[in-house]
């Protein structure tokens, strides 16, 4: 990009998720970078290379660990850290269990997806975080779709839809209170094919359970997920070894595999372009009820 | 390929969320499971179609009530060019958020019902359209099929919005009949109405061009952080990393910061492992200047040939967005780029009343209230006329209570 003369839509979208990164960095005391394992929270690694290299960044890496991981997401992550020199803080949703704070869900369908926004609230308190970087993406979810870039949540980790604060041109309002924190989604404006693509550009390297291998999975409510100690199952539960790969990673238990030969990243883009199931169609947390998005978010979930 | 960022505004019942649904149907943004859930839904049309509304009602309270409260961002895609649409809310309690969308966005459609012709919240809408200094609007006459489509009524909402354009001051004005609700004009060209010859809103926005300002006139580089490693081998590394919010900036050019106003020259422009010649409106990079001088966040880059205005005290318009009243004792915060001093209303000139445009003279500034303002500041700003140069030309207001964002203010004149 030496000497542009036009900004192509990949670098306008590189260049706002910088100026909001760096926004954080000038705006906040204990700003901290949400980092999953998923495509989304790598990008913004990348994003956060290169808008404070040669400098450190000026926040650690926040991983809140469901215990229901990918194998491959755990490794990949070790590693990156390993590389980009940065401070990881992890925290623990088997501690929130020990401790008593939160209940494990039963039955067939049981997941540590909603316990994690307790471990969230409980890290962010115990280091006082004063603004969470995320990966969230407006284009995912309707409810998403309505929430500004700078968004404040109260102590108890509230998001209320009504009292927004206006957010004009490109001026981030980031003054909140003792207590409150705020979220910060730097790739708003992005759409899964913009992030897909900038990886692809970037050549940035990912767990390699995006890319299609053979697994062991089960088939419920007609979605493949995971066969894993973590997924409670029945003798009704015919396992099957398939051709598949995952559009989203999240707690193993409640993310569900697409069946795919996409082997290298120009597969998937074509799979993607072509597809006709949304990104978090594949999720069985959002599948409970049409609000289920905004009902979590105004519970503290990203 | 580039992105068009656009608005669309209309009052309750124009049928907007239904036009951005018929945008997304038709060129086949919508994914399978986002139709099951819309063809799920219990929210049919009279003739028992399905409610494209519902794709952009994304809250509950929303989906209740049948109307759109908040801003809601949809994307989407053709061959030619990514598209941003905010689609915000057309009543008048609302319209801070109908601000909000229109403040980022290239582009406005003004939707008109056919059947109703220009009405109050058509003027309010293409006021705040003006106001913000969109570069382009383009006007649908929505509801084609409910009058027959008539070209003569057609014509006659034309004539009459032409006053209008000349009354607020618009520019780049294209008008197009459409029925949102059966599809004509919207991706397909209309079987109904063979007397219009322009083209469908789809192919206009694929092609309409939006002015970028990237020569070298209009400068603006504020600074947001300052990159110092302070190892041992990076000892001296010094970087000024922002984002070109104006015109370009290329090595070896003469700068001046502000407001102190040290002068120097980029010495070079960096981005990761790129280094390139120059840096263009948009850009996010990190300048390095060829003397030692002492700059912070807040403080901006300017082209040494051409800088804007430097002042505690700026004519401004104001549009007022909180619940609580504007108090002219009150110290607030005011964060133009990433420059925040505090400041206070020293007098309210005028309030439009935003209906009929008239310029009214009573003393409170409350919610959606818009109008024109002196305002005084701590630390001088450099800024730009907002009609010049918006990038340099607006900032927020903050309530130092609250920490809320209380007002949206555009730049209009310098006070002598």
């Amino acid at each position: 990009m030496s000497n542009k003369q036009q900004l192509d839509y990949l670098d306008e979208l590189e260049a706002e998720a910088i100026y909001i990164l760096r926004e954080v960095a000038g705006q906040f005391e204990k700003p901290a970078l949400l980092f999953s394992g998923g495509k989304d929270s790598i990008t913004l690694v990348r994003l956060a290379e290169k808008a404070f290299r040669p400098g450190k960044f000026p926040f650690p890496l926040v991983h809140i660990d469901t215990g229901h991981n990918f194998v491959e997401t755990i490794e990949y992550r070790d590693a990156m850290i390993n590389r980009i020199g940065e401070k990881l803080i992890v925290g623990y949703v088997q501690d929130d269990i020990d401790q008593g704070k939160v209940v494990e869900q039963k039955g067939k369908n049981a997941s540590r997806n909603a316990l994690q926004t307790v471990t969230l609230l409980n890290t962010i308190a115990k280091h006082q975080f004063d603004a969470c970087i995320g990966g969230a993406r407006r284009d995912e979810e309707k409810a998403r779709a309505k929430e500004r870039i700078f968004s404040v949540r109260d102590e108890f980790g509230q998001w209320d839809p009504k009292r927004q604060r206006p957010e004009l041109w490109n001026i981030y309002n980031g003054k909140i209170h003792k207590g409150e924190n705020v979220r910060v989604f730097p790739i708003s404006n992005w759409t899964e094919l913009d992030v897909w693509n900038y990886i692809r550009r970037e050549k940035i390297e990912l767990p390699s359970i995006y890319f299609a291998h053979e697994r062991d999975v089960i088939t419920r409510n007609g979605q493949l997920m995971a066969a894993s100690p973590f997924l409670n199952m029945d003798d009704e539960d015919v396992i099957e070894r398939r051709n598949v790969r995952f559009r989203t990673v999240g707690d193993m238990t409640c993310t569900a595999a697409v069946e795919s030969y996409a082997f290298e990243i120009d597969n998937i883009i074509d799979e993607i372009s072509a597809s006709k199931i949304s990104e978090r169609g594949a999720r069985m947390d959002d599948k409970v009820s049409e609000a289920a998005m905004e009902d979590r978010k105004k519970g503290g979930y990203f | 390929m580039d992105i068009l960022k656009f608005l669309t505004a209309g009052s309750v019942d124009d049928g907007k969320s239904t036009l951005i649904g018929r945008l997304l149907y038709d060129s086949e943004a919508i994914l399978a499971d986002q139709l099951e859930a819309l063809h799920a839904s219990n929210r049919k049309n009279d003739d028992g179609s399905i409610d494209l509304a519902i794709l952009t009602d994304g809250l509950k309270a929303e989906r209740e009530q049948g109307i759109t409260i908040d801003v809601a961002y949809k994307y989407f895609q053709t061959e030619k060019r990514k598209f941003i649409i905010a689609d915000t809310p057309g009543h008048i309690q609302y319209t801070r958020n109908m601000v909000t969308g229109a403040s980022n966005a290239g582009l406005a459609i003004i939707l008109i019902d056919a059947r109703k012709g220009v009405i109050e919240q058509t003027i309010r809408h293409s006021f705040l359209v003006s106001l913000l200094g969109l570069p382009q609007v383009v006007v649908c006459v929505n509801k084609m099929d409910m009058v027959d489509f008539s070209q003569e009524i057609f014509d006659k909402i034309v004539k009459d919005y032409k006053v209008l354009v000349d009354k607020v001051g618009l520019k780049n004005v294209t008008y197009i009949p459409v029925s949102a609700l059966k599809g004509d004009n919207i991706v397909h060209e209309s079987a109904n109405m063979g007397w219009y010859r322009g083209s469908s809103l789809l192919p206009y926005l694929e092609t309409v061009e939006i002015p970028k300002d990237n020569s070298s006139e209009h400068a603006r580089f504020p600074v947001q952080w300052i990159i110092r490693p302070q190892t041992e081998e990076l000892h001296d590394y010094r970087g000024y990393a922002g984002r070109v919010s104006s015109g370009s900036f290329r090595v070896n050019d003469k700068i001046t910061v502000l407001p102190s106003g040290f002068n120097s020259t980029i010495s070079k422009i960096e981005l990761l492992d790129i280094e390139p010649e120059a840096a263009i409106a948009g850009m996010s990079v990190t300048v390095h200047l060829k003397d030692e001088i002492d700059i912070s966040r807040g403080d901006i880059l300017v082209n040494a040939h051409n800088q804007p205005e430097v002042s505690k005290q700026i004519e401004a318009d104001l549009c007022w967005m909180d619940t609580r009243a504007l108090d002219t004792t009150h110290t607030y915060f005011l964060q133009h780029n990433s420059k925040v001093t505090r400041c206070r209303i020293q007098e309210i000139l005028y309030k439009v009343n935003i209906n009929t445009l008239e310029k009214d003279f009573d003393e409170d500034f409350r919610l959606n209230d818009i109008g024109r303002i002196i305002i005084k500041t701590a630390d001088p700003l450099a800024y730009d006329l907002y009609q010049n140069n918006k990038a340099n030309g607006g900032a927020i207001l903050i309530d130092s209570r609250t920490n809320v964002t209380v007002g949206a203010l555009m730049f209009r004149a310098n006070v002598e």
